[in-house]
């Protein structure tokens, strides 16, 4: 699916079981404004080796409705935090093999600080905010993957900016 | 009548996603877990451990002590582990 400047703005969030193209992605928040002098990009990845070993693939569920409103809101607080020209989420659910593309964020910017800021804000919150959960298929079966603290403490650190 | 989803392994622990439930005296969140799990063993194995339990009332994160009152989805689920 690729994205052209007369389809209009892309969306800020989708929810989608499909691939995304980065190239495109970044195309589209781009073309409609000059004055953008920085975007930083995040992509996730899906690991083949976790705490239980190799694993053969990953079911990621979510909560439809929920999701989207969760990470528009996350948008929204990063909009009202930094000068930014655009945002870009787009997060897969369903199977996902290793090396697949599970997340995708986008920060336009006029300039660097602001969009590499918010890009790792935006991917603090989502991990400790954003209704998904990961179940993977490994050497012990499948397994819900367990939340980490450090992805609270790094999401907390933004409450108190230094 | 309330509708109540589960998700990831309370999901699996309950033995459905999604069910009407009626709130009877429950006010809060954390009350209607106590209501449901005398109901049947499989609430007990699901809210087990009520620390590992978040709560969405009306798809809006909130803790367990959130009123329940006209809301009309309470989700039950566990740490979110995205991204």
């Amino acid at each position: 699916m690729t994205t052209s400047p007369k389809d209009g703005p892309p969306p800020v969030v989708s929810v989608q079981s499909r691939d995304f193209d980065i190239g495109s992605e970044i195309e589209g928040l781009t073309a409609s404004d000059r004055n953008i002098g920085a975007v930083v990009s995040f992509t996730g990845l899906v690991r083949e080796m976790t705490g239980q070993g190799a694993i053969s693939a990953m079911e990621l569920e979510h909560y439809p409705g929920m999701t989207e409103r969760a990470l528009t809101e996350i948008a929204e607080k990063a909009n009202a935090r930094w000068p930014l020209q655009g945002i870009r989420i787009i997060h897969r659910f369903g199977r996902l093999d290793p090396g697949d593309r599970i997340v995708l964020v986008l920060t336009a910017s006029p300039h660097r600080k602001a969009a590499f800021e918010a890009a790792e804000f935006l991917m603090d919150y989502l991990k400790t905010r954003a209704p998904f959960w990961k179940k993977e298929d490994g050497p012990e079966g499948a397994k819900w993957v367990d939340a980490r603290d450090d992805d609270d403490s790094a999401a907390a650190r933004w409450h108190n900016p230094s | 009548m309330i509708q109540v989803l589960y998700f990831s392994w309370l999901r699996e622990r309950v033995g459905t996603g999604a069910e009407e439930i009626d709130p009877g005296t429950a006010a809060t969140a954390g009350e209607l877990i106590q209501n449901l799990v005398v109901r049947d063993e499989r609430y007990a194995a699901a809210f087990e451990d009520v620390s590992a339990v978040r709560v969405a009332v009306d798809q809006k994160m909130v803790d367990l002590d959130a009123p329940i009152a006209g809301a009309r989805e309470v989700a039950f689920f566990p740490p979110v582990t995205g991204g």
